[in-house]
Order: structure tokens, then C-alpha cells, then sequence
């Protein structure tokens, strides 16, 4: 009697939030998917028509599709090399006993509470700009000629800001996990003779593959859809050096108004998404049974 | 002997830890510092560090000409905002899903966070006409709709995680000396929950104050919270150094603090529990 009370509460306490992310995720995809099957421009009300697959066909041989891509790639990749390999740097720095270990922490995570528009902003004209910035002061120490970063390099300026935004993200998780390696078994390996070198390979990594795999994935995520940077920093350019998939799709929608091709590109964006999500839900479900 | 070799290593690694320490917080610092100099000494060359004629003029500057307390107040509503009502949805299920675990819960549980993992930009255009046929664009209401709605599924689990941990027998004993289910939410679980509703809290006000996709495309002059505020300064005639620090400064403040006060808790919602 008892449970079956209960059992029903609980399923009307689970409701409303069921109810309203099953009306977020179907109502507003099922409509992109719609739009993305017509010639639709805000600029002509009224003249929508069935259109078949030609938004997408039109969308994936634009050679923008494809600079996109490649720089959509190129900044989850190159963000999470140096967020990987920096935070595991990093994190095995800040595990050594030292003075300040508090203070040096919250320094080294700060970056990641920045607002995305601050931090591209604070870059790209303190220290990028090259009449200036900090960076140009610094090539004219040295008698050099200041370099334009976000003309002439415009792609690994972005990655440069996103990686500094997220390089506290893996560095935290992965001290996380560094702190929940038994000491006694780091003891023992040295004992039995290991260097710092191999005891970072057979054990310290080992152990840090769960958390790395993680900050992977999840960063992947998010890196997929990096917007405000580019938008604040390079709007995409010169030409479409810099604009990724996320932002191709809103200069398609909400600069040139065409909500057919946009939406096509939407769904591409959606597709790509899924790929990576699909492999987060299995990591994240195994630690739900353990 | 030993001993000070081991004093000898902490030191190295206290000076190279400090060094990259605070050349990760350097852009932090200098916005900071700059927001103190005059326009003409925040692109001197070469740029002083400390010693300059501190002024709070910019701070007056950028209140005075852009009505900033606006702005701060939009980021203050939505995020605050949006934060609540998630909230008070979640709380509900979450307690639910922890406490009478069906044979879906798990799968409940996955699919709302398969929500998370939609990109935004597949829903950039149906929202954005849904917004403008409804009159919710630029509407603090309507960045608070969509705020709440991509950061439930995150409030869920970071509060499932957390009501995991509390032993259930204490519901058991409660619910056998004949409380009800109300008294057993107010008096036995609210006490043992507050501190994870805490965290969530934090973490979530934290995500929706920094959000910058929404924010931008779906706000102007009246709702714009602080990111889509500052995001007009990169117009080539918003191109002054001091100002954009004191208004960057006002707007990272808040947060920076917050998030100092709950680094455990950023691990454990941005991993979704996987790593705590």
C-alpha cells in the first residue's frame, strides 16, 4: 500500500521535469528539422515552399561547410591538446607539497570562471592587438616586429583564448583524481626501485585514464559549440578563416536570414554532436553502476 | 639530511608552481590593474605595472554612459533566476529519482542528460522565431525560460548525486514513526539536503551568469545580461582599454568569488558526478 503511494508521488515529482526537457528537446528540433526541408528567408514572408534536400546539398558543398568543419576540428583538437597535456602537467605540479598550495590553486582556476565575451575581449585587445598589446610591447623588447595575432593567425588566436579558458577545467578534474592515488602504492613502487620517469607511466597514468577520458569528452562537448569568442574576437574572419560550425550556422540565420539553410546546418551540427555524445552517455552510465 | 633536501625541492616547487600560477592569472590581474589607469596610460608604452595614478574614474565613466547597474541587474535576475526555478523543479525529481529508483530511473537519468548534449545551434533558429512571435525576445523572462531549461538537466544530477549519499534508512525510520510525505521533506531530508541544494546552487549560478550563447543571440539593449553587454565593447569605437577593464572587472568579480568558495563542487557538476 505504502509503496505504491510512494511510487506514484515519485512519479508525479519526476513529471514536470520529464515534461519540460521532452518539450525542449522535441518541440524546437522537430521544427529546425521542418524549416530545414524549405526555402525559407525572413526576407520574403510569405513565400516559404518545400524544398527537399536542396538546403543541405546547398550547405555541404559550400566550400564554407567545409573551411568550417576543419575549423571546428581544429579547435576542439587543438584546445585539447594543450588542455590535456598542460593539465596533466599542471595537476601533477600542483600535487607537490609547496608553500601557498591554496592560493596558487585558485589562481590557476580563475581563468575558468571568465565569461567567454571578457576573456576574448581582454585578449584580443590587451595583450593580441598589435599597436597595444601587451604582446607587441614585449616583440619590441626584443627588436622585433609585432605580429598581427588575429589577422595573420586568426584560427590559433581563438584556440589560444578558449584553451586558456578551459586549461583550468582539465587541470582541476585531473588533480582530483592525482589526489585519489594511493600514496602507499606510489611508496611502494619507488621502493622497489622505480624512477619518476616509469612511475609516472605505469601508475600515475594508468590510473589518471578514467579522468583524462572524461575531461576529453566533455570538453569536446562544449569546444563543438565555441561561439562567443570568435564572435567578439575575429566575427568569424578574415573571410571565414575562423568561423566554425556553430558560427557558420548563426551567420546563416541571423545575418543573412536564411532559416532553410540554417536550419540544415543545424541539423548537421546536431548530427556531429551525437557522434561524441554517444560515447560521454556510455562512460557516464558505467559510473552510474558502480 | 633527508630532511633538507626535501625543504630544498619544496621550495623549487613552490617558485615554479607560484611563476606559472600567476602567469595563467596574469590577464585577470592586468584587467584589474588597467581598470585604474587613465586611458592614455592603459596603452602607455612602456606599461606600468603598479605605478601609476590609481583613479576610479573609469568606473563612474562606464555606469554614466551605458546605464552598467542595468546591465549587472539582467545578469543578477537571469542567472539568480533561472537558477531558482530550476530549483524548484528539480529538486522534486531528483529527490524522487534517489529515493524510489524504479527500473527506468537510470535511463530517465541518462536521457535527461542526452538533453545537455544537443548543441544549441540546432535550435538557434526555431528558438529565435518562437522568441520573436511571442514577444519574449530581449526579455529578462526569456533568457531566464531558456537558462532554466538547458541547465535542468545538470541541477538534476548534481542534486541526484548529492541525495545518493544520504542513508535512506533515515527516511525509513521517519516514514515508520508516521511522518508524512511532507513532514518527511521538511524536517528530515530539507536538513541533510541543504548542503548539496547549496552547491547546486552555487555551480548553477555560476554556469547561467557566464552563459554566452543564448545571451547574445537572444537579447539587445534592454535584457542584455553582462556577457552580451561587454561583447559591445569589441566595436571598433568601444576600443578603450580602461573602461572595457572596469566594466570587465564589475562583471567577473562576483563570479570569481563564488567560484573560489566551491572549486569541489565545480568538479563534481561539470563532471556529472563522474569524477569527485
Amino acid at each position: 500500500m505504502a509503496t505504491l503511494h510512494t511510487r506514484s508521488a515519485a512519479r508525479l515529482m519526476i513529471a514536470p521535469s520529464v515534461l519540460l526537457l521532452l518539450a525542449w528537446m522535441i518541440v524546437p528540433l522537430a521544427m529546425t528539422i521542418y524549416f530545414s526541408f524549405l526555402r525559407y528567408n525572413l526576407l520574403m514572408p510569405g513565400m516559404e515552399e518545400f524544398a527537399g534536400f536542396t538546403n543541405y546539398k546547398y550547405f555541404l558543398t559550400d566550400p564554407a561547410f567545409f573551411q568550417a568543419i576543419f575549423n571546428t576540428l581544429a579547435i576542439v583538437l587543438g584546445v585539447l591538446f594543450i588542455t590535456v597535456v598542460g593539465g596533466i602537467a599542471l595537476a601533477l605540479l600542483l600535487d607537490q607539497p609547496m608553500f601557498g598550495q591554496g592560493i596558487v590553486r585558485i589562481l590557476v582556476i580563475a581563468p575558468f570562471l571568465i565569461m567567454p565575451t571578457v576573456a576574448a575581449l581582454v585578449w584580443k585587445n590587451m595583450f593580441m592587438n598589435p599597436v597595444n598589446g601587451l604582446f607587441a610591447w614585449i616583440a619590441k623588447l626584443f627588436g622585433l616586429q609585432p605580429f598581427d595575432f588575429l589577422a595573420n593567425a586568426p584560427l590559433m588566436s581563438v584556440i589560444l583564448i578558449v584553451a586558456w579558458q578551459w586549461l583550468p577545467f582539465a587541470t582541476l578534474i585531473l588533480l582530483t583524481a592525482l589526489q585519489s592515488l594511493d600514496e602507499e602504492q606510489k611508496e611502494a613502487a619507488q621502493m622497489d626501485g622505480a624512477g619518476a620517469w616509469s612511475r609516472f607511466i605505469y601508475l600515475v597514468l594508468p590510473h589518471l585514464s578514467r579522468a583524462i577520458t572524461v575531461v576529453i569528452l566533455i570538453q569536446t562537448i562544449f569546444l563543438l559549440s565555441v561561439f562567443a569568442e570568435i564572435l567578439v574576437t575575429t566575427n568569424g574572419g578574415p573571410g571565414t578563416q575562423s568561423t566554425n560550425l556553430t558560427f557558420l550556422v548563426y551567420a546563416q540565420a541571423l545575418l543573412q536570414f536564411d532559416v532553410g539553410g540554417a536550419s540544415a546546418g543545424g541539423i548537421i551540427a546536431v548530427i556531429l554532436a551525437n557522434i561524441v555524445a554517444f560515447f560521454l552517455m556510455r562512460m557516464i552510465g558505467k559510473t552510474l553502476e558502480a | 639530511m633527508a630532511r633538507n633536501v626535501s625543504t630544498q625541492r619544496k621550495i623549487v616547487v613552490t617558485v615554479v608552481a607560484w611563476t606559472i600560477g600567476i602567469l595563467i592569472f596574469f590577464p585577470i590581474l592586468w584587467t584589474f590593474l588597467t581598470s585604474f589607469k587613465t586611458e592614455a596610460e592603459a596603452i602607455a608604452s612602456p606599461p606600468s605595472l603598479f605605478f601609476f595614478d590609481w583613479t576610479t574614474e573609469n568606473y563612474h565613466e562606464v555606469q554614466s554612459r551605458s546605464n552598467y547597474f542595468l546591465h549587472f541587474m539582467n545578469s543578477v535576475v537571469v542567472s539568480v533566476g533561472s537558477t531558482l526555478i530550476g530549483l524548484i523543479i528539480a529538486i522534486p525529481s531528483a529527490w524522487a529519482m534517489a529515493f524510489s529508483p524504479t527500473k527506468r530511473t537510470k535511463d530517465v537519468l541518462m536521457w535527461m542528460l542526452s538533453t545537455k548534449m544537443m548543441p544549441s545551434v540546432g535550435v538557434l533558429v526555431p528558438m529565435y522565431l518562437l522568441f520573436r512571435n511571442t514577444g519574449l525576445l530581449d526579455t529578462r523572462t526569456g533568457l531566464v525560460i531558456v537558462l532554466t531549461l538547458i541547465n535542468l538537466p545538470i541541477i538534476i544530477w548534481m542534486l541526484y548525486t548529492y541525495f545518493k549519499e544520504i542513508p535512506g534508512e533515515i527516511l525509513e525510520a521517519a516514514r515508520m514513526d508516521g511522518a508524512s510525505l511532507s513532514k518527511e521533506i521538511i524536517y528530515v531530508l530539507t536538513p541533510m539536503a541543504i548542503p548539496g541544494i547549496a552547491s547546486t546552487l552555487l555551480l548553477n549560478i555560476i554556469l547561467a551568469w557566464n552563459e554566452a550563447f543564448w545571451t547574445l543571440n537572444l537579447s539587445a539593449a534592454k535584457a542584455a545580461p553582462l556577457t552580451a553587454f561587454i561583447a559591445s565593447y569589441s566595436s571598433p569605437e568601444g576600443l578603450f582599454y580602461a573602461k572595457l577593464s572596469a566594466a570587465s572587472t564589475m562583471a567577473i568579480a562576483p563570479i570569481l568569488i563564488l567560484g573560489w568558495f566551491s572549486q569541489k563542487q565545480l568538479v563534481r557538476g561539470l563532471t556529472f558526478g563522474a569524477v569527485k
